[in-house]
This record gives structure tokens, sequence and C-alpha cells, in this order.
């Protein structure tokens, strides 16, 4: 603003300090991003020397004899995340259905605020409960099921112990779910309300509107849902901890314990004493640093294109 | 799209729409039964003595987790002053100097990815940058991750909440002859009040339960904190401890504590939704 007003003399000082104090506080932001890059590529530099990009397809982790490999551990994340997607995508597709178009408006309010909470619960809690109650609930009625109708695929065999990949899978689908449903909720609220109620007007059922119109409207926002959701399940520690066994092996049945980067980093950090121990372990905290990372600029992408395509 | 008879596709429909109703019911029926199976577990270990006792070993009855409950307090308040005056002032800048800025937008979308970076990775950084130098763990390396974690979603919420505030009202703020800082924190922040208080308050009820931050940052004690710059004892950290112990008497205390922290989040949660939901109400 260009306006000459006079003001109180040293009145205007103020600002150019305020402002800059405030870019300053911002300018922390930034300044944490390429801080925490910075730190996990110059500590891990020891594992990075001994075992370069050979770490990312090396199945070794033997403490004992230095020789460290995250497949394991990135086969883990990549297992309960694909598994956590599967659920928590078509589910939480469904309840913003369920919440946008067929629910009256209080009863979607109060599925909306009790789907939201679950995000609100604590990680260490959904483990607590994974542990004591849900893994021996898959192991004596969900797991013997599946063994015995989808027991010839190398999926479904082994013991039904209730710990492992699956169990963590399932546990991570409800923890990324609110993220799904409410973003979902949100992008189908911006399909223009003209379009759909042309065709209602020529006589299209409720599902029909939602395949036709909502979700053609939806799916960029859709997918930038996943990619969020994508991104929490990718780096859920503790509960993921609790339930999926921590063992670092790569097996074919999803019924087997296994382990996952945040896991193993939650597991055995404190525990690693020897430096090329530690600097391997902040290794795998910095692949999965850079995993969040592309799923997180993924999903910025997709959302900031579709708000520009329906401004 | 091929014409089925009328009958099929109603039929077709309710079929969705009972599919959609029984999802929606499922996310209902997990959060019960989390909430149920916590406060069952965690109802009988909440005594007196939880409150006020020291943990004692296995197989001793009568412990507490008092030093664990001073501790996540301490913790958390810690954080909170580290982290909100900075995340307000960033939100501040996004909201008012910054607007439509190139240097806003990049920090925003970074603000954004930075709530998305796992917990856990916030741990290792800390780990490196505060821990490995002094050389132990203590109270402030995990009051610094845990601000860590505050710091984005303060931001976010005071760039919104600013935002929300009219232009009027700044305008006849600066007319007056206020300069632009004045009117920043004597009127756009009191039209934001209840805003940034919410806010704030769920950036802590977040942290609050956050337990991958302060496994090697904070790590854990037995005894009651007297100085910041040791490890610190928290609930987290014990209810991951004693969950994985094989004591009955330790398992049952780690439900009292999950009771503990799982109320005092969703309290804080629901009560902020509904005063904010009053306040627009109102409007």
């Amino acid at each position: 603003m260009n306006l000459h007003v006079r003001r109180r003399p040293g009145a205007s000082k103020g600002d150019p300090l305020f402002k800059w104090i405030a870019l300053s506080c911002a300018l922390v932001i930034p300044a944490l991003m390429a801080g925490i890059l910075v730190v996990l590529l110059l500590d891990s530099r020891l594992a990075i020397a001994k075992f370069g990009l050979g770490f990312l397809v090396s199945d070794a982790w033997n403490p004992v004899t230095g020789d460290f490999g995250a497949l394991s551990s990135i086969f883990g994340t990549a297992v309960s995340t694909l598994i956590a997607l599967l659920i928590a995508v078509p589910l939480g597709l469904i309840i913003a259905l369920f919440l946008v178009e067929l629910a009256p408006p209080k009863l979607s309010a109060l599925f909306g605020s009790a789907i939201e909470l679950l995000a609100a619960i604590p990680s260490i809690i959904y483990g607590m409960w994974g542990l004591f109650v849900f893994a021996p609930f898959m192991a004596n009625h969900v797991q013997p099921l599946l063994g015995k109708y989808l027991g010839f695929l190398p999926l479904f065999q082994g013991p039904p112990l209730g710990i492992g990949m699956l169990t963590a899978g399932i546990i991570l689908s409800l923890m990324i779910l609110p993220y799904i449903s409410s973003v979902t909720r949100d992008v189908f609220n911006m399909v223009p309300p003209v379009v759909k109620e042309a065709a209602y007007g020529v006589g299209a059922t409720n599902w029909e509107v939602t395949r036709g119109v909502t979700l053609r409207y939806s799916l960029s926002g859709i997918v930038g849902a996943g990619f969020l959701g994508l991104g929490r399940a990718v780096g859920e520690t503790m509960a993921v901890t609790f339930v999926i066994g921590n063992n670092h092996q790569i097996a074919s049945s999803l019924f087997a314990s296994g382990n996952s980067i945040a896991s193993t980093l939650a597991n055995e950090f404190t525990e690693a004493s020897d430096p090329l121990y530690l600097s391997s372990l902040i290794n795998l905290g910095l692949v999965l640093f850079l995993m969040t990372l592309l799923f997180q600029v993924a999903a910025q992408f997709w959302l900031w294109r579709i708000t520009k395509k329906m401004a | 799209m091929e014409l089925n008879s009328l009958k099929k596709r109603r039929r077709f429909n309710l079929g969705i729409q009972i599919l959609s109703a029984v999802s929606a019911l499922i996310g209902l029926a997990a959060l019960l039964w989390i909430l149920f199976i916590v406060l069952q577990r965690g109802a009988g270990a909440l005594n007196w003595n939880f409150f006020t006792r020291l943990p004692t070993p296995p197989g001793i009855a009568g412990g507490g987790l008092a030093n664990a409950i001073v501790g996540t307090l301490f913790i958390t308040i810690l954080a909170a002053i580290l982290g909100t005056p900075l995340g307000i002032m960033a939100g501040v800048y996004l909201a008012e100097y910054g607007k439509g800025t190139k240097i806003a937008t990049i920090i925003r979308s970074m603000t954004n990815i930075l709530i998305g970076i796992p917990s856990i990775i916030v741990g290792v950084f800390v780990y490196a940058l505060i821990v490995l130098p002094s050389k132990t763990f203590s109270a402030y390396a995990g009051a610094a991750s845990l601000a860590i974690i505050m710091l984005p979603v303060v931001v976010r919420t005071t760039e919104d909440m600013l935002s929300m505030v009219p232009n009027s009202l700044r305008e006849a703020g600066l007319s007056l002859g206020a300069p632009n800082w004045r009117v920043i924190l004597q009127i756009v922040f009191r039209a934001a009040r209840g805003g940034l208080l919410t806010g704030i308050l769920l950036a802590v009820a977040r942290v609050s339960g956050e337990t991958a931050p302060l496994l090697f940052t904070a790590l854990n004690s037995t005894y009651m904190m007297h100085s910041l710059n040791e490890p610190i004892a928290n609930l987290t950290v014990t209810i991951f401890n004693y969950a994985m112990s094989p004591y009955a008497d330790w398992k049952s205390q780690a439900w009292g504590a999950s009771l503990l922290i799982m109320g005092a989040i969703l309290i804080l949660n629901i009560a902020t939704r509904l005063a904010f939901r009053e306040r627009s109400r109102a409007k």
C-alpha cells in the first residue's frame, strides 16, 4: 500500500522487525527439512561407504558379522502398506459415498466424526489393542478360515499365530482409513451439484450417479488421498512394531512374521552399540524418509491439481 | 451404458447402499471396539497408587506411574512452549506477509510434507542432533522431537485461522494509523483467538500420544525426574516396555496408562470439536 500517512515517529519501525521475525520463524520449516536430510545422510555415511546401493537389495541383517541390508525391512514395509491400501482405499471410498450421498446430514456428521476420531487414537493404543486383542482374534477366527478356504495360495499358509504381516496390514488400514475417507469426502463434496442433479434428473440411481459422475470427477482426488494414506502407512511405527513379529525374514505367507523399516528402528536403535550397526539403522531411516517424501510430494501434487481444476 | 430393467438397477443400487452403510458401521465398530477394550482393561489399573507411587520391581504390588505421568506432562508442556510461538509466527508470515509470494507457497507445501514425515524419523534426527553430541538421553531431546512434530501442525492451523479473519478488520485498524504488527497482534489475533487455541490444543493432543520419537530421545526411567538433562520417564514408552514384559501387573499398568493417554486425547479432541462447532454456529 502506498498511502502517505503520517504516523507517530517510530511507530512503523516495529513493522520491518516483526516481519523479519515472522519470516525467520517460517524459514525454520525448510531448514528442518534440509536438516533432516543432511543429518541422515551424514550419519549413515559409514553404511553408505561400506554397502553402497547394495544396501537396498541385500537381505542380510547380522549385527554380529556386521553385514546389513535393507531388503527384508523394505519388503515388510511394502507388503504391510499394500495390504493396508487394498483394504482402506475401497473401504474409505464407500464410506465417503455413504457420508456424502446416502446418510442424512445428522447421521453423516456423527459417522464422520467417529471415523475421524480413529485418527486421533495414538499409534501405541492400536499396538496394545492389536497385540492383546486383535492378534488373538485373527489367530482364533480369521486365519483358520482363510487357511481353510484360501490355503491353496502360498499367501495364506503356515500356522495361524495372529501376529504377522496380515494383522499389521489390517491394523494399518484402520489407521489410514480416516485420512482416506475424509479426503475423499471433501473431493466428493467438490463435485458441482448441477451435474449430479442433471444425472438424477434423467432418472439415474444413486449408484449410477456415483459411478458416472462423482467418481469420474473425483478420480485424481482419490489418487491423492491414496498417496496420503500411503505416506502415513509407510512410516507408522508403534502399532506395526507390536504386531508384525519383528523378524528379519522375507516370507511368502502373510501369516508369517516380518519387520518394517520403522519397526526395525524402534526395536534396535537403542541396542545398536557398534558404529556400523547404528549407521546402517540411520541409513534405513534415510530410505524411509525418502520414501515418505516421494509419496507426500505426489499426494500434494495430485491434491493441488484437483483443487486447481475444480476452482 | 447398457440399459437394464429398472428393477435390476434399483436392486443393484440398494445393494450398494447397504454395502456403504455396512462399511461406515465397520469404521464405527472398530472405534468402539478399541475404546471399549482400553476402558475395560485400563479402568482396573487406575487407582490411587497408580497416580502417586513410583514403579516397583515386577511382582511387588502397589507400584504406580507417578514419575511417568509427571514426565509426560513435562515433556509435552516443554514441547508446546518450544513449538507454539515458532509455529504461530511462521503462520503469521504465511497468512499476513507472504500471501501469494513464491517463498510462502514453497514453505506451505513443505509444511504439509513435514506433517507427513514419520515421527520415528524425527526421533532419529533429534538423536543424531542432540543425544549423540550431549552423550545422554534427555528430557530436552524428547521435548525437541515433540516440538518438531507439533510445529507444522501449528503453522498450518494458524495460517488457516488467520486467513479466515475478514480483511475489513485489518483495514479498520490500519486506517486508524496502527502499524501492521499491532493490527496483527491486537486485532487479527483477537479475532482468531478461539481457532488458534483449538489448533494448539489439537497439536498438543497429537504429540502427547507419540511414542516413536521418544524411544531414543527421552528414553525412559524408573525414577522421578530431577533434571532435564537425563532420561525421563514418560507414559508412552512405559506402555511399550511394560506391554512387552512378561509380568501381569506391568501389563495391567500398561493398560491403565493407555486409558489415561487415550482419555486425555479424546477429551481434548471432542471438546475442541464441540467448542469450535458451537462458535461457528453462533457466528
